[in-house]
C-alpha cells in the first residue's frame, strides 16, 4: 500500500458530497408539510381516531375483531342499543318489545320510517331475514351465531313486528348485538358468504349513524355521516379510523394534531401526554378482568379426568393460601401504575348492576401468615429448608402460565412467584407464546394460568364460560370453557338467571354466581385495568362517555362517542396540502435540478481543462 | 365448540387426512400458484401477498439503492484516502447508526421530523403510506413521497454502512495494484483513475451484496414497517404471527426464500457481464 499517500493528494472532490447533500435535501423537502389529514373539495369537520385493530373482514356475518365490529356498530343498526349512562337496554330498531307468559316468545315492535343509504326502507323482514341466514347458514353464523343458536324461529309478520321463538327462555333477548344487514343488498351474496369480505364497492348500504364510504387494508376506515339517521346526523362529516402499528407513534400522531383520539394507552404513554397542550385526558374504568385461573383439574363434561394439574389444587384450604399470599392492591399500584381497580366480583365494576363485593371479613390486601397457617392446616408441612411438602412427603411445586403478548403477566408472574416462594411453595413461571399457553389449557397440563375476559353489557358469555357444560367433551379437545370449573350450586345459579326476565331478579342471581365463583378460588380476579384514552380538545368540542360519569370513548357497547362529538374550534380538515406547499415543492425541485445541472457542468469543464 | 364442528373445520381444512397426503395435496396446490387461504382474512394467501407487495417494494427498493448509491460512494471515498480524519468519520457514523436499534431509531426520527421538536417543524407524517381523501395527482405524488421520507431515511440510515465497508475494504485490496500507477504514469488524474480503474473492480464484491440485499427486499424491515405503520409484507409478516396464520406464514415464507434465491440467481449471471476474468475462467 506503498502508493496509498500519494494517490490522496488528488485535489479533493467537492461535487459529489454537494449533489449528495442536495439529494438528501431533496428528500427531505420535497412534500413539505402537513399530509397528516385529508384533502377535501369542501372543508368538511374531520374526526380522526387512531387504531391498532386490524380487520379480518368487513362483513358483517364474518368479522370478529374488535375494530370490524365496532365499525359494524356504527355503520348497521342493531335491534336494541345500551344506555350510555348505565348501559340499560334501549330501543334502537326495535321500539318496544314484550316475552310471551311461558318466556319462549319474544315480539318486537320494529321503527317505522327507517331507510337503507340507498333509500330502500328498512324493515323487519330484513332483520327477519339475516337472523334466518344466520341459523341456517354456517357460514353466516360466523361471528354471530350464538346469539342465535337457541332461536326456534324467526318471523317478520309485518313490515314492523318481529317475532322470535326461543327453544328454551333466554333473558339476554334484549342484547342480541347482530348488525343487521341489508336483503335486498345482501341476498346475492348467499351463495359466497363465507368468502365476502364486504369491501369490494363503496360506499357500502347501511342504516347506521355512518356510512361506510372507503377502505384500505391496514392503512384506513373512512365513514361518512348518514344524514338520514333517525337519531340524528353524527355531528362530524367524516370519522377516520387511521391504522398504526406502533402506539408510541400514535401518541405521537396525538401530540402533532395528525389525529385527534388516541385509546388503550399504557400508563407511561398516558402520564407522557398529561399537560401536553390541547389533550384531554380520560382514566375511565375497564370493561375487561385480569385473573389468576387455579386448574381444578381438568375434567371432560362427562367427568373423566385428564391432564396433569397439581392434584393439591383440589384442597380449598391451599387455593386460599394461594389467594391469601398475593397482594392485589400491590399489583394494581406496581403492575398498573395505578391506573386500575383492585379485583373483587367476575364481572368489573364499570357494570354497575352487575358489581358485587366479597364480604368485609375477606383479605384485601395479603395475609402471608394466614396463608402460612393454611397450609400447615392442609398437611403441606415446611422442611428445614423453608420449602414446604405435599402431605405424601413430595416437593411442592406449581407451575405458572402467562402470555407473551400480554405485557402484564411478566411483572405479575415475577410478583407472584416471590409471594408464594416466601411461604414455602416453589413456583416454576413460563412467560410463553399465547398458542403454546392455550395449548397446554387445552391439555389441562397447568397449574396456575392468567387469564383475562372482556365483558359485554349482559355478562351471560363471561358466566356460560365456567359453567360445567363448558369443559370439553373429549379429553384434551378443544373447549368454550375458560378453566373446567365445574361447580352444581353455579350452574343451577347460571340456569336460573338465563331463564329470568326481570332485570333486577336476574341481577341478584348473577351476583350470587360471583359470590360462588369468589367462594371456590378457581377463577380469582386480580384487578381491573382502567382504561386510558387521550384526544385533542381543540378538535373535539365534547362527546358522551359510556357509562357515565366513569366510563370510556372507544370501544362502547353502542355509537354514543363518535355520533355524539361535536367539532370544536380547530376541527376541520384544514391542514391539506395547501397551495403554497405546491409552490415549495416545485421550488425545491427546481433548485435541486438546478444544483445537479451546475454540478454536472462544472465537473465537465475542470474534466476538459486539467486534461 | 362443539366436537362435530371441530371434525368439520378438521375436514375444511384436510387435517384429517395423513400428514403426507396432506403435504402432497399442498405440493399439487403449489404447482397451479395456489398458496391457500389465509385464517383470519378468509382470502387467498397469494392475493394478500400481492396486495401488499407493492408498499414493501417502494420502501425498501428505495431505501435499498439509495443506501447503495450512499454506501459505494462513501466507502469509495473512505478507501481512497484512508486513514484520513473523513475516513474515520465516516466510518464511525456508518457502524454506529447500523448498530443503533431500527425501532428506536424511526421512532426518534417520528419525535424529531414527525412531530418537530423546538425549531424543527413536525414536517412529515407519522405513519400510514398515504392519508385518506387526497386527490389529483400532484397532491398524491407529494403525500406518497412525504410518507416515505421517514421510513425510506430510517432504512438508508441502518443499511448503509454495510456497503460502505465492503466497498472500502474491496478498494484498498486494489489500492497497491501495479495497474493503478500504469494508470498515474498515463497522466490521468487521480479522480479518473479511482472512476475507471480502481473502482470497477472493487465493485464486484459488492454487487454480489447489492443483489443478496434485493433478495431480502420483499421480506421487507419488520420492525420499519411496524413503527412506521407500513402496509407491507413485514406487517403482514408480523400480524400472521400473532394469530398465527399458519397458510399466510407457509406462504409468506415460501416467497421469501424465492425471491432470495432468484435474487442470488441473477447475482451468479450478472457477475460475468461485469468481469471478463469470470467469463473466461
Amino acid at each position: 500500500m506503498e502508493g496509498t499517500g500519494h494517490i490522496a493528494e488528488g485535489r479533493p472532490t467537492s461535487r459529489l458530497p454537494a449533489l449528495a447533500i442536495a439529494l438528501l435535501l431533496a428528500a427531505f423537502l420535497l412534500a413539505p408539510a402537513p399530509f397528516g389529514k385529508p384533502a377535501a373539495a369542501a372543508p368538511k369537520k374531520v374526526l380522526t381516531v387512531a387504531t391498532n385493530g386490524s380487520v379480518d373482514s368487513l362483513s358483517p356475518f364474518l368479522a370478529q375483531r374488535v375494530l370490524p365490529t365496532e365499525v359494524h356498530r356504527l355503520v348497521y343498526d342493531f335491534l336494541t342499543n345500551y344506555d350510555p349512562k348505565d348501559d340499560h337496554a334501549v330501543p334502537a330498531m326495535a321500539t318496544s318489545w314484550s316475552p310471551s307468559p311461558d318466556k319462549l316468545t319474544w315480539t318486537y315492535a320494529i321503527r317505522s320510517g327507517m331507510k337503507w343509504s340507498d333509500g330502500v326502507p328498512v324493515t323487519a323482514r330484513d332483520i327477519a331475514w339475516t337472523y334466518n341466514l344466520m341459523m341456517t347458514n354456517k357460514d353466516a353464523a360466523t361471528a354471530n351465531g350464538n346469539f342465535v343458536a337457541n332461536f326456534k324461529s324467526v318471523t317478520a309478520p309485518d313490515d314492523s313486528t318481529l317475532v322470535v321463538v326461543l327453544g328454551k327462555p333466554q333473558a339476554t333477548m334484549l342484547a342480541l348485538d347482530i348488525p343487521v344487514a341489508p336483503q335486498h343488498v345482501w341476498e346475492s351474496h348467499v351463495s359466497d358468504i363465507g368468502t365476502f369480505s364486504n369491501d369490494a364497492t363503496f360506499p357500502i348500504v347501511g342504516d347506521g349513524p355512518f356510512i361506510l364510504s372507503a377502505y384500505r387494508k391496514d392503512q384506513y376506515i373512512q365513514l361518512d355521516a348518514n344524514p338520514g339517521y333517525w337519531r340524528g346526523r353524527p355531528k362530524f362529516d367524516q370519522l377516520i379510523f387511521k391504522h398504526y402499528a406502533n402506539q408510541d407513534a400514535e401518541v405521537q400522531a396525538l401530540k402533532k394534531g395528525e389525529v385527534d383520539f388516541a385509546g388503550d394507552l399504557t400508563p407511561a404513554q398516558f402520564n407522557s401526554l398529561k399537560g401536553a397542550a390541547n389533550i384531554t385526558l380520560n382514566n375511565g374504568d375497564g370493561k375487561r378482568f385480569y385473573a389468576l385461573a387455579i386448574n381444578p383439574g381438568a375434567t371432560t363434561t362427562n367427568g373423566k379426568p385428564f391432564g396433569d394439574g397439581n392434584p393439591a389444587l383440589k384442597d380449598p384450604l391451599v387455593r386460599q393460601a394461594i389467594m391469601e399470599a398475593i397482594d392485589k392492591p400491590a399489583l394494581v399500584n406496581k403492575t398498573l401504575g395505578g391506573f386500575g381497580v383492585v379485583g373483587q366480583g367476575y364481572i368489573p365494576p364499570i357494570f354497575s348492576t352487575y358489581t358485587w363485593s366479597p364480604p368485609a371479613t375477606e383479605t384485601v390486601g395479603s395475609d402471608p401468615a394466614k396463608a402460612s397457617q393454611l397450609l400447615d392446616q392442609a398437611g403441606y408441612r415446611k422442611g428445614p429448608d423453608g420449602r414446604r411438602t405435599t402431605p405424601d412427603g413430595k416437593p411442592f411445586t406449581l407451575r405458572l402460565y402467562g402470555e407473551t403478548q400480554r405485557a402484564e403477566d411478566a411483572q405479575n408472574a415475577t410478583f407472584v412467584k416471590e409471594w408464594l416462594d416466601a411461604i414455602g411453595i416453589n413456583v416454576s413461571a413460563s412467560i410463553v407464546d399465547q398458542a403454546t399457553v392455550g395449548d397446554n389449557e387445552t391439555a389441562g397440563n397447568y397449574d396456575l394460568a392468567f387469564d383475562s375476559w372482556l365483558v359485554n353489557p349482559d355478562p351471560d358469555f363471561v358466566l356460560s364460560i365456567q359453567t360445567c357444560g363448558a369443559r370439553p367433551a373429549t379429553a384434551g379437545g378443544s373447549f368454550p370453557g375458560d378453566n373446567f370449573v365445574c361447580d352444581s350450586t353455579y350452574d343451577q345459579l347460571y340456569a336460573a338467571q338465563i331463564s329470568e326476565y326481570d332485570a333486577a331478579a336476574r341481577a341478584g342471581l348473577i351476583k350470587r354466581m360471583e359470590a360462588q365463583l369468589f367462594t371456590d378460588r378457581y377463577v380469582n380476579v386480580l384487578y381491573y385495568p382502567n382504561t386510558l384514552e387521550a384526544y385533542r380538545n381543540d378538535v373535539i368540542g365534547s362527546m358522551q362517555m359510556q357509562p357515565q360519569p366513569n366510563g370510556i370513548y372507544d370501544g362502547q357497547d353502542g355509537y354514543w362517542s363518535w355520533w355524539s362529538a361535536t367539532p370544536g374550534a380547530a376541527a376541520s380538515s384544514s391542514s391539506h396540502v395547501g397551495a403554497w406547499a405546491v409552490v415549495a415543492g416545485v421550488a425545491v425541485v427546481a433548485v435541486v435540478l438546478a444544483a445537479v445541472v451546475l454540478l454536472v457542468v462544472r465537473r465537465r469543464s475542470t474534466a476538459q481543462e486539467r486534461e | 365448540m362443539s366436537a362435530a364442528q371441530l371434525a368439520e373445520l378438521r375436514h375444511t381444512f384436510a387435517l384429517d387426512k395423513p400428514v403426507v397426503v396432506q403435504f402432497g395435496d399442498y405440493l399439487l396446490r403449489l404447482a397451479h400458484g395456489d398458496l391457500g387461504v389465509s385464517f383470519q382474512y378468509r382470502t387467498p394467501v397469494l392475493r394478500l401477498i400481492l396486495e401488499h407487495l407493492g408498499a414493501t417494494v417502494y420502501l425498501v427498493g428505495t431505501a435499498t439503492l439509495l443506501a447503495a448509491a450512499l454506501g459505494l460512494w462513501l466507502g469509495a471515498r473512505t478507501a481512497w484516502r484512508r486513514g484520513g480524519a473523513a475516513d474515520r468519520a465516516n466510518t464511525a457514523i456508518a457502524l454506529t447508526l447500523w448498530s443503533v436499534p431500527t425501532f428506536w431509531l424511526g421512532l426518534i426520527l417520528i419525535v424529531v421530523f414527525a412531530v418537530g421538536v423546538g425549531p424543527i417543524p413536525g414536517l412529515f407524517p407519522t405513519g400510514g403510506i398515504s392519508a385518506p381523501g387526497v386527490t389529483g395527482i400532484f397532491p398524491v405524488v407529494a403525500d406518497r413521497l412525504a410518507h416515505l421520507v421517514l421510513p425510506c431515511l430510517t432504512l438508508v440510515a441502518v443499511l448503509y454502512a454495510q456497503y460502505l465497508l465492503i466497498m472500502r475494504s474491496s478498494l484498498l485490496d486494489e489500492m497497491g495494484e501495479d495497474y493503478l500507477t500504469t494508470a498515474r504514469a498515463k497522466g490521468l488524474r487521480d479522480t479518473e483513475v479511482l472512476r475507471r480503474h480502481a473502482v470497477p473492480n472493487a465493485l464486484l464484491p459488492t454487487v454480489t451484496l447489492v443483489f443478496l440485499q434485493l433478495g431480502t427486499v420483499v421480506s421487507g424491515a419488520v420492525l420499519v414497517e411496524a413503527v412506521f405503520s407500513w402496509p407491507g409484507l413485514g406487517s403482514l409478516f408480523y400480524q400472521a404471527l400473532t394469530v398465527p396464520d399458519l397458510p399466510l406464514l407457509q406462504g409468506l415464507f415460501l416467497f421469501f426464500s424465492a425471491s432470495v434465491i432468484v435474487m442470488n440467481l441473477l447475482a451468479e449471471l450478472l457477475c460475468p457481464l461485469l468481469d471478463p476474468r469470470v467469463r473466461t475462467g
